[in-house]
């Protein structure tokens, strides 16, 4: 597999050169940082998987609740090296999502708010290369978070797993034909992709336990459907 | 900051030795894990590689292969690989392979050491040989049996009565009277302590009647003339439980009780059955009360319970072994006096002779009669052997009915060729043992256990000794014994709920005797009889091979664990069948063993497949001819 279906290619090194003068100091540090370019083979990448926790799924609306960290290459993830932050969103936490994130009022509120963690999330993130399972959660509450904290934008390449398997099974929504025949779409969720890689089935819902589940199914699809041979730049996005 | 996953936790505590560590520890070493994805069929360890990690399986399934690319092992979901290789300079000596898509969760060296340093039972469970895990699964069942707490001391009411040898039989009648007992002590002064006393003999009510009354000895006759000399005794730390078997295995009612070579007191059949008194020995009081084979049929479910309670109580395999083979001696006792009160007096002497587990003291509940006649050289057929043909029959009928069926290999007293005369059998053992035949031994192996159950105990002792002289001189013999006694090898081990056997099939049902403890007792009795012991059980013959330097000590531990874990393993199987209300056999199904029986069981598996290599290194069968 070369490219993902349909995704406009971003010329990332370039990009990231293009904002290392960024005036807030942390992001001049982390665009400015070595990064890997696409000719990388993804043997010799380091990622970094990253979930987000949050309130709700539109980012204008809701917040970031809990951050997950965990580094890994192909050959080891580094669980030991894991790194896991609650933050405390502007406005009330709804009811609703705290049981659903097994975080209580008290943890949100002796924690930090996100502006006083964004210095260390980019140490952390800066030269890693991100993975993580339906980017459009991270980019744009990441995005948010960074634009009302320094009023600048948070953009970085990201491998998604979860595209990944929507380009490995493009037929996963059956025809109407097919359909009437009882056939299932198949599912590109978290836990059901990692099923196909007879990847065991995890709590859901913790940043940091979900960050390890993407780590684990990166390196499942890269073993069973690309080598490390393969060019990183096939596969971010 | 490291923090912890809550998914690597929790796994890891599920499971052994993991599962044992305090939270503390168990939070930490979760810390310190790393992960990694191996699909179906890729290596996961090659020979002679770099290797700095406990390999610990998170889920699927992983194929361990021996240096020559053998099939070494298969593990699964919990089972942890590579801690030989990390002992033995971090080079990989067993590669891996995933045979399925398998998550492994690394645990690093330094950890791994820490854990090994700091938890004996991490450090026995993940014991290279494996011989540590088994200790330690073994050991808690003899410490938790509340029989096995209790010492024989508790049961002493009072010092004991003693008078010196040189008394008369006068004087022991009239202190025995005044005192109350039924039993006194004979001493002597100790030559190497005087004045202490020490044990010479004892003296019993019993032996009034029948040593002096019956004989009408004079008063002044010495107490050591009457006296039954070197009595056996215990040591005042021995349990209860030792107290009842070996009353049960001697059959004998009174047990003076020493703090090394001081009596301290006199343990009685009464105190002990009173401490006790639902017990295998009440059971076997029981029996010499019955009057006929019915009466005696009906106590096989209380043989049963008795089995089952033993196991409940937690004795170990060699207390069960050693109470089943008393319950089934007292049978066999019983139905001789019951054939004799039939048939009348014997018209010359004999031994009803044992073989197989009941001589090795080793019998369980499912057992087959194996027996023999030894006759007095005086016997004639033409005139005696209706009669010894009549007691067999009653015998083996009796047994037969009482759950002992009747041996498929014809090895039993009804069977002429084994009624003989005592010369025959030492024939039979020369020959067995001079001129040795792979075939002809296959079907005599049993008989190199043995033992007297009822009357004459010397004739068998003869031929014990016999063997035990003749046997370590014999490399041939010795060479197609063990050669026989490798037909049957244990399986690979267990995989999730299936048997593994040596080409990697897998079956759903193991023959734990056959495949375990038999062959394990056949490899025993080999290199006892190679270093000349004339013990019988397992147990004792380990003690005797032990004091020759035929195998290193740790060898010899090794092969007592194995023993015991896969005899509790065969009767806990068998109390499990009786409990459920199944006809108790000899097979074990996968899926009635716990993870932790399956790590022991595939320990002992291995310690019997290691076992079975020296053997046959030890025992070359050289060319025909060079038979001494």
């Amino acid at each position: 597999m070369k490219r993902h279906s349909g995704q406009p290619s971003v010329d990332w090194p370039q990009y990231m050169a293009s904002r290392a003068s960024s005036p807030h100091a942390a992001l001049a540090r982390f665009y400015g940082a070595a990064w890997p370019d696409a000719e990388t083979p993804m043997g010799e990448v380091e990622f970094m998987a990253l979930d987000l926790e949050t309130t709700g799924l539109d980012a204008r609306r809701h917040a970031i609740v809990s951050i997950g960290l965990i580094p890994f290459t192909l050959h080891r993830i580094r669980s030991d090296q894991a790194w896991y932050q609650v933050v405390r969103p502007q406005g009330d936490l709804l009811p609703e999502s705290v049981a659903f994130h097994h975080i209580t009022h008290s943890d949100i509120r002796q924690a930090p708010r996100f502006g006083e963690i964004l210095e260390e999330l980019l140490e952390k993130l800066a030269g890693k290369v991100a993975v993580v399972h339906y980017r459009n959660v991270e980019r744009n509450f990441l995005e948010q978070a960074a634009q009302q904290a320094v009023g600048e934008s948070l953009l970085f390449p990201v491998i998604d797993t979860m595209q990944i398997e929507a380009d490995l099974n493009p037929q996963r929504q059956p025809g109407w034909l097919l359909r009437l025949l009882g056939k299932q779409p198949i599912s590109i969720r978290l836990a059901d992709s990692r099923l196909r890689y007879g990847l065991p089935v995890y709590q859901a819902h913790h940043a940091l336990t979900d960050a390890l589940a993407t780590a684990e199914l990166l390196q499942a699809q890269v073993a069973t459907h690309f080598s490390p041979q393969q060019r990183l730049g096939d596969l971010w996005c | 900051m490291q923090v912890e996953l809550i998914e690597i936790r929790d796994h890891l505590s599920r499971f052994a030795p993991f599962d044992e560590l305090p939270e503390e520890t168990l939070d930490e070493t979760a810390r310190q894990v790393q992960v990694r994805y191996f699909k179906a069929g890729t290596p996961i360890l090659e020979l002679g590689d770099e290797i700095t990690d406990l390999h610990y399986i998170r889920s699927g399934a992983v194929e361990i292969y021996r240096r020559n690319g053998e099939l070494f092992n298969r593990l699964g979901e919990g089972d942890i690989f590579g801690q030989a290789s990390l002992r033995r300079g971090g080079r990989v000596r067993f590669p891996a392979k995933a045979m399925e898509d398998t998550l492994i969760y690394y645990i690093p060296v330094a950890l791994f050491d820490e854990l090994s340093d700091n938890f004996d039972h991490f450090a026995e469970f993940v014991d290279v040989e494996g011989a540590g895990r088994l200790r330690a699964a073994v050991e808690p069942q003899g410490r938790a049996s509340e029989l096995m707490k209790v010492r024989v001391n508790r049961l002493i009411s009072r010092p004991p009565v003693m008078l010196n040898a040189q008394s008369t039989i006068h004087q022991a009648a009239a202190v025995m009277t005044e005192q109350g007992v039924s039993a006194l002590l004979i001493t002597e002064t100790d030559p190497d302590q005087p004045p202490l006393q020490r044990v010479v003999g004892i003296i019993t009510d019993r032996d009034f009647r029948t040593r002096v009354v019956s004989k009408a000895l004079p008063p002044d006759t010495p107490l050591h003339s009457i006296m039954t000399p070197d009595p056996i005794t215990l040591q005042a730390n021995d349990s209860v439980f030792e107290a009842t078997l070996c009353m049960l295995r001697h059959n004998i009612h009174h047990l003076p009780i020493l703090n090394r070579r001081r009596p301290v007191g006199l343990v009685n059949l009464a105190d002990v059955i009173r401490y006790q008194s639902q017990n295998s020995l009440y059971l076997v009081s029981d029996i010499f009360k019955r009057q006929s084979v019915s009466d005696l049929q009906e106590m096989l479910p209380d043989v049963r319970a008795s089995f089952v309670r033993m196991v409940e109580d937690e004795a170990s395999a060699k207390m069960i072994g050693s109470a089943m083979s008393s319950i089934g001696r007292s049978f066999i006792q019983r139905l001789v006096e019951l054939a004799e009160k039939e048939l009348g007096p014997p018209p010359v002497p004999y031994s009803f002779m044992v073989l197989g587990s009941m001589a090795r003291d080793e019998q369980l509940i499912v057992s087959d009669q194996d027996n023999a006649l030894v006759l007095d050289d005086r016997f004639d057929p033409a005139e005696h052997d209706e009669y010894f043909l009549r007691l067999a029959t009653f015998v083996s009928d009796g047994l037969a009915a009482c759950g002992y069926s009747y041996c498929k290999g014809g090895i039993m007293a009804t069977n002429q060729r084994w009624r003989q005369p005592l010369s025959v059998w030492k024939r039979y053992f020369s020959d067995w043992i001079e001129n040795p035949n792979p075939q002809t031994l296959l079907n005599s192996n049993i008989f190199f256990d043995l033992e007297s159950v009822s009357g004459q105990a010397d004739y068998v002792e003869q031929l014990r000794e016999l063997i035990a002289t003749k046997a370590q001189h014999h490399p041939r013999f010795l060479a197609l014994m063990a050669r026989n006694s490798l037909n049957r090898t244990p399986p690979l081990g267990f995989f999730r709920t299936f048997v593994m056997e040596q080409d990697g099939r897998q079956r759903n049902i193991i023959n734990i005797k056959g495949r375990g403890t038999a062959p394990l007792t056949d490899l025993i009795r080999v290199h006892a009889l190679a270093c000349g012991s004339t013990a019988q059980s397992s147990h004792d013959r380990l003690d005797d091979i032990a004091k020759t330097k035929l195998m290193p000590p740790e060898s010899v531990a090794r092969l007592r664990y194995a023993l015991e874990f896969l005899s509790l393993a065969r009767i806990r199987h068998q109390a499990l069948d009786i409990q459920e209300g199944r006809e108790p056999n000899n097979y074990i199904e996968p899926e009635n063993v716990s993870a932790a029986e399956r790590h022991g069981l595939k320990d002992a598996f291995q310690i019997l497949s290691n076992a079975q290599k020296f053997l046959r290194y030890r025992y070359p069968l050289s060319a025909p001819g060079r038979s001494s």
